[in-house]
């Protein structure tokens, strides 16, 4: 591990309780799955704690839904231990878990009205009639559904059926929800607006989420830390900050967001700076550990934290190179400009489009000669 | 270009309809003619269906036909399901694919040989413990039952595998136990399965002349052995009246079937229309 964030300390002023002393909620221990050869999830270790809004994230055949699977007892490990609570959970089947799922699919029975899918799991508890009917209308208003409690699961859009999911599944008040790309279905605005109602209603209740999903816009929004998952294995574990701006190496940076990525070598170490020699110059880049003189290391950089002007930037900074606008990407709000060095080399350089143009064109064209610098706080030095 | 295909498109569905309904028109039309002789033209009558009414051994043959039918299909159905279900749900286990054909290869096996072998399966048993002592009801409805029951496994397997696994689960993670899964959700959901299958067994009884000829003893005659052997001594206007009332009686069956499906169509329009209906 190359990058530590600079505090050590990280306070969080609203985030869930990790006090050491108290045991986490889920503890998954090296824990194995193997489909024949293939291995999908690879000696995997984590802790969640209660209260927590943790995502798994990466990509199609990654492990991540393999994982999930397992802690809600529909596919044992191969080996290792999960922990819920205390309990071990390797002789537990699904229907004895206190967890509960929110499928993909949403997985409502087509044969019954929102009502009785709400029913379904308390009626296993088996609550009394009233208790039922009360936990029913309290969750319907949690998911502002209590005008649809007799239309069945085809008569409801998109949104409201996956809100009918979430009901079922939180009504009977698990210690762990698991959800299972629980906004993959819906269209872009209507996710957008949903990863805000989803953030509340867990605030509100309280319970545990476990969200796996392959969006890593969902997972930046939605949680109070992500893990990256990559071939069945953790690659990174941390908050969403920590993840976007401290990526431990290429595979994050890359993965979450965009960077430009350079190969380098340290030809100079002071206490806080080293000076790196890249393919397209010599540059400083701010750090908290120790790296050794000569040694071989990745420096990446966001696109959105480069800064292009066609002027000289009044105050020299050392890392500061000139290149030519090859290409404009407009998205309205940002502009994404490949600008291209002498070395040859294409940057990816994000600018906001902060002033309307008067005459329909841009400050900055095809062509153009421009400097582009930034931070020596804002390269990140990554491992491998 | 385009008006002439469609022309001759008209063409080949009026030809191919003639073929499909010309004999089947025919058939009733005669069922109603005085004459004794099938091909002469006697005048309009119902003289044919009142003979049709006082024969009894008619009566017998559509009646054994008719229990038949119902035994077969309703143990097909659920010998059909079991085995669907064993071969979806049980995952990979020794010989699944082996299994598998097996179990559809009665839907390809010619029907003299299924047959046959089930007549010298039936002689042997008789042999051996001395049962059943005398072919007819019990044997044919066994036979029926054999390849009946593949014809079902393979709707159930389709059906299954269209489902998936994840209302079950979702059931067992609702904390549904097993038996719960299955009564509450997987045989609900698979009723409409049970339905065709159980309907596809029923008919395929009431169908079957090969197999049910082979497996017969004496003086049991289902329906199609009945018509066949009278058939055999020369055309007969009874038997004319006989089919007519099959024809009405199917006829009836896929129309009630062609109403329910209509029904169902416009329900999830319905559905679809409600779905889309914006919030209050």
């Amino acid at each position: 591990m190359v990058n530590k964030p600079p505090a050590p300390e990280q306070s969080k002023e609203q985030g869930p309780s990790q006090d050491a002393d108290q045991e986490p909620l889920l503890q998954i221990r090296a824990v194995i799955k193997k489909f024949g050869d293939f291995t999908a999830v690879n000696d995997v270790n984590l802790d969640i704690h209660k209260g927590e809004l943790f995502c798994l994230l990466g990509g199609s055949g990654c492990g991540k839904t393999t994982l999930l699977r397992m802690l809600a007892g529909f596919e044992a490990p191969s080996s290792g231990k999960i922990i819920i609570d205390g309990k071990d959970m390797s002789d537990v089947p699904p229907y004895e878990r206190p967890t509960n799922m929110m499928f993909q699919n949403y997985a409502l029975f087509p044969h019954m009205s929102v009502e009785k899918n709400i029913s379904f799991g308390l009626q296993q508890d088996g609550f009394s009639k009233s208790e039922i009917s009360d936990r029913i209308d309290d969750i319907l208003r949690l998911v502002e559904l209590r005008d649809y409690k007799k239309r069945r699961p085809q008569q409801l859009s998109g949104g409201q059926r996956q809100r009918v999911a979430l009901a079922r599944a939180l009504v009977k008040e698990p210690k762990l929800l698991l959800l299972d790309e629980p906004l993959g279905a819906l269209d872009k605005k209507l996710r957008e607006q949903t990863q805000f109602e989803l953030m509340n209603i867990q605030d509100k209740v309280g319970v545990t989420f476990v969200v796996v999903t392959h969006d890593q816009e969902e997972a930046m929004t939605l949680s109070t830390r992500i893990a990256v998952m990559d071939k069945g294995k953790f690659v990174q574990i941390g908050t969403p900050t920590e993840i976007y701006e401290f990526p431990e190496n290429r595979f994050i940076a890359d993965f979450i967001g965009s960077a430009n990525i350079f190969e380098g070598k340290v030809i100079e170490t002071s206490v806080n700076h080293l000076r790196i020699k890249t393919e397209i110059g010599d540059f400083d880049v701010e750090h908290n550990i120790e790296v050794s003189k000569g040694s071989h290391v990745y420096i990446g950089l966001r696109p959105e934290k480069i800064h292009l002007s066609k002027q000289a930037p009044e105050k020299k900074t050392e890392n500061q190179t000139l290149g030519v606008i090859d290409d404009i990407g407009y998205l309205g709000n940002t502009s994404r400009y490949k600008v291209r060095l002498e070395s040859g080399r294409i940057i990816d350089v994000t600018a906001p489009n902060q002033v309307r143009p008067k005459n329909r064109t841009h400050h900055i064209t095809w062509e153009d000669n421009v400097y582009i610098h930034w931070d020596a706080s804002s390269s990140m030095l990554l491992n491998k | 270009m385009h008006g002439e295909r469609s022309r001759f498109l008209s063409i080949m569905l009026f030809v191919g309809f003639t073929f499909l309904y010309v004999p089947i028109i025919l058939l009733i039309i005669y069922s109603f003619n005085y004459s004794k002789l099938v091909p002469v033209w006697g005048g309009w009558s119902t003289r044919w269906y009142g003979v049709l009414f006082e024969s009894p051994d008619v009566w017998d043959a559509v009646l054994l036909s008719l229990k038949i039918a119902v035994v077969n299909a309703t143990f097909a159905t659920i010998l059909g399901t079991l085995a669907g279900l064993a071969m979806v749900r049980f995952g990979r286990f020794r010989g699944r694919t082996l299994f598998g054909g097996m179990l559809v290869a009665p839907l390809v096996m010619p029907e003299v040989i299924t047959g046959l072998s089930l007549l010298v399966f039936f002689i042997s048993l008789k042999q051996l413990f001395g049962w059943p002592t005398e072919r007819g009801f019990t044997t044919i409805t066994i036979a029926h039952i054999t390849f009946s029951l593949a014809y079902v496994a393979v709707i159930i397997q389709a059906r299954l595998t269209g489902m998936g696994n994840n209302l079950e689960e979702a059931a067992a993670d609702l904390g549904a136990k097993p038996f719960k899964v299955m009564t509450k959700i997987t045989i609900p959901m698979l009723a409409p399965g049970l339905l065709s299958g159980w309907l596809l067994a029923f008919t395929l009884s009431l169908d079957d002349l090969v197999i049910a000829s082979f497996v017969t003893g004496p003086g049991s005659n289902t329906l199609p052995i009945l018509i066949f052997s009278r058939i055999r001594l020369g055309l007969r206007p009874d038997i004319n009246a006989l089919a007519t009332i099959i024809i009405l009686f199917v006829a009836v069956l896929v129309a009630i079937a062609a109403v329910i499906l209509f029904r169902q169509q416009k329900r999830d329009l319905l559905d679809q229309k409600m779905a889309r209906m914006p919030e209050v």
